[in-house]
């Protein structure tokens, strides 16, 4: 065997002889670009599998229930921002849920990730990251579907700070729920929590309905409140619907930005203890 | 130690594990040192505290006690240095299965800072010495075990890691794909790549690892070469003979061998023996020497055949001729020698009162 071209181990045992470029921000920005990379060459798979489920809502409950004369005209600007916020919120949440669970519990491919020079919880932070831009780009796709299927989308160059915050924010809070989910439910229950948890948080979160109008359902009210989502779905309407009854701009934003940072660290840790016994 | 370029490249003092939901320690105050350069065994059952002890030295388990420090960073204090001269080949396939085997290599390097050219340069080179060539652009989920591992060793020395931690390398694979592996193991150590692997195999540790720390439940009981270690046992070099009588009473000339210096003891075993000679105790069913004393074979085949077992105190082949000559005198005829050394799992054996596996 000759040793000519292949890799030798340094012999120094002094300072890390790859000097500061292996630095943690190149390794976590690495492991990001393996994330992009992957999902960027299964582009439209990843698109059909985030876009179809709001699509179907959208020309149901705005295209069909409409035409047919079982919704009030208006009701699509209603629907529209809540199901912009549903997508955001849901890719998050199952880009960072599913395949945690699948690589803690099954094929461990994670693990090369986690021996890579940055710390752990970089790991579960880029994680985070790479959710949140997927969630970002189904939301986005959200537009030109809701075009398409609708017609016409309410929009309002005013409203796109408070949208553009509010969607960042909702691709979050979903992607850092999703890693709770995806660190603490055990392999062998992961079809029991896509039953009990994501679809009550689909039909929880004010995407459907504005929160305001639930005043003659207290009860509802009260759960709905307790959904993440329903701060984005109302933010949303406050941003492209103002007329639409919605909650103060600041309380969604408030609540957002205050579960984002409780759920991250809570994910955080939860993630560290699947990683490291 | 004497002086830097003799620092160990793994040190591991008073380590000690518990499980968060355990009562006993997997890992419970072991201590030992690597050199570099060494391959570095640590043998013993499943469930020893191997994997554990690897898993604590590649930053993947966080230590209970004790210190454990790879070329000098203490793997607990600065896990992130730790992890940047460390390179893990677990037992079973991690392999990035949305990526191909070049691309694994390649994204490897990439998270450890490797820079592009030199990440490609690396990844050629590998997947050409390790047969891998072709298949570069193939998913992993296409590869059988043993070309998975070689795939997971070719990724673990892109980031050219000080100490290459080999976990089970060979744990089902097959004799062929075994070989090959130790074929590799012995090119890493000629490079001068530090290796340590864990194994519950005998004969793997004895080939590969120039030292051998033996393990079980958590603790570490012996740590020397293999030779040293089986040198070590008295009794344990064997002598086994098979003689035909020619009428002579077998329990007389027993006894005489027994009496010959340096012999411990003589034991009468069945009359198919081991044929190999190696070893010829201690296998799969072994127990202590003393086990059961074989019963003797039909008796036709008692009264003209011999075979003896002798436990020797010093080398054996000094003792072939005066058994021999002890044979002569009684007019019988011998017809078989075969030396026995003793094997790791004997030391096991002598160390824990029962067999390896």
């Amino acid at each position: 065997m000759t040793t000519t071209t292949s890799p030798t181990p340094t012999t120094t045992a002094g300072p890390d002889p790859r000097g500061p470029a292996a630095g943690p921000t190149r390794a976590f920005l690495a492991v990001l670009w393996r994330d992009l990379y992957v999902t960027g060459r299964e582009l439209p798979v990843f698109l059909a599998q985030v876009v179809l489920q709001p699509l179907f809502l959208l020309f149901v409950f705005g295209k069909v229930l409409g035409d047919l004369g079982f919704t009030q005209p208006g009701y699509t600007r209603v629907l529209f921002p809540g199901i912009v916020a549903l997508t955001a919120f849901v890719t998050g949440l199952q880009s960072t849920a599913f395949p945690l669970v699948i690589d803690f519990s099954f094929t461990k491919e994670i693990e090369d990730r986690l021996l890579a020079p940055l710390p752990v919880g970089m790991v579960a932070v880029e994680k985070v990251v790479f959710a949140s831009l997927r969630a970002l780009l189904a939301a986005l796709v959200m537009l030109p579907v809701g075009v398409w299927i609708l017609g016409s989308i309410p929009w309002r160059s005013s409203g796109v700070p408070l949208f553009v915050t509010v969607l960042i924010l909702g691709c979050l809070v979903g992607s850092c729920l999703g890693m709770i989910l995806g660190t603490a439910v055990p392999p062998n229950r992961i079809n029991v929590m896509f039953a009990l948890i994501l679809t009550p948080l689909l039909f929880t979160g004010a995407s459907q309905y504005p929160w305001a109008s639930l005043d003659s359902l207290p009860w509802f009210q009260v759960v709905t409140a307790l959904n993440p989502l329903t701060y984005v779905s109302e933010g949303m309407r406050a941003a492209l619907v103002p007329e639409v009854p919605h909650m103060q701009p600041w309380v969604s934003v408030l609540v957002l930005v205050v579960t984002i940072v409780v759920s991250l660290a809570a994910g955080i840790r939860l993630f560290l203890r699947r990683a490291i016994d | 130690m004497e002086g830097n370029g003799q620092m160990p490249v793994v040190e591991v003092h008073d380590l000690v594990k518990q499980y968060r939901k355990s009562k006993v320690n997997a890992v419970d105050g072991v201590s030992f040192a690597v050199r570099r350069g060494e391959v570095f065994g640590l043998l013993g059952p499943n469930g020893a505290g191997k994997t554990t002890t690897v898993g604590i030295l590649t930053t993947r388990v966080r230590r209970t006690g004790g210190t454990a420090r790879v070329s000098g960073v203490d793997v607990g204090v600065d896990p992130v240095r730790a992890r940047s001269l460390v390179a893990v080949v677990p037992q079973r396939n991690n392999l990035d299965r949305s990526l191909s085997i070049r691309q694994n290599l390649l994204f490897h390097a990439a998270y450890h800072g490797v820079p592009a050219a030199e990440r490609t340069r690396r990844a050629d080179a590998l997947l050409e010495e390790f047969g891998l060539a072709e298949r570069a652009n193939d998913k992993p989920d296409m590869f059988s075990g043993g070309q998975a591992q070689r795939v997971m060793v070719a990724r673990a020395l892109m980031h050219a890691p000080e100490v290459l931690f080999l976990d089970e390398p060979t744990t089902g694979l097959d004799p062929a794909a075994r070989l090959f592996v130790w074929d590799r193991v012995r090119d890493l150590k000629a490079r001068g790549v530090t290796i340590v692997l864990t194994t519950h195999d005998m004969d793997e540790a004895t080939e590969l690892a120039d030292r051998v720390g033996i393990m079980d439940h958590g603790k570490l009981l012996a740590l020397d070469t293999p030779a040293a270690l089986t040198r070590g046992l008295p009794g344990r070099t064997t002598l086994e003979v098979a003689v035909v009588l020619n009428g002579t009473p077998p329990d007389d000339l027993l006894a005489e061998l027994g009496a010959l210096d340096g012999v411990e003891r003589v034991e009468r075993v069945a009359a198919a023996g081991p044929p190999g000679g190696w070893p010829p105790m201690g296998g799969a069913m072994g127990g202590p020497p003393a086990g059961p004393p074989a019963g003797p074979p039909a008796a036709a085949v008692a009264q003209r055949e011999l075979r003896a077992r002798l436990y020797l105190a010093g080398d054996a082949p000094l003792l072939v001729a005066p058994v021999a000559a002890v044979v002569a005198a009684h007019q019988a005829q011998l017809t078989d020698v075969t030396i026995g050394a003793p094997s790791l799992e004997d030391v096991f054996i002598a160390l824990t009162g029962r067999a390896l596996r």
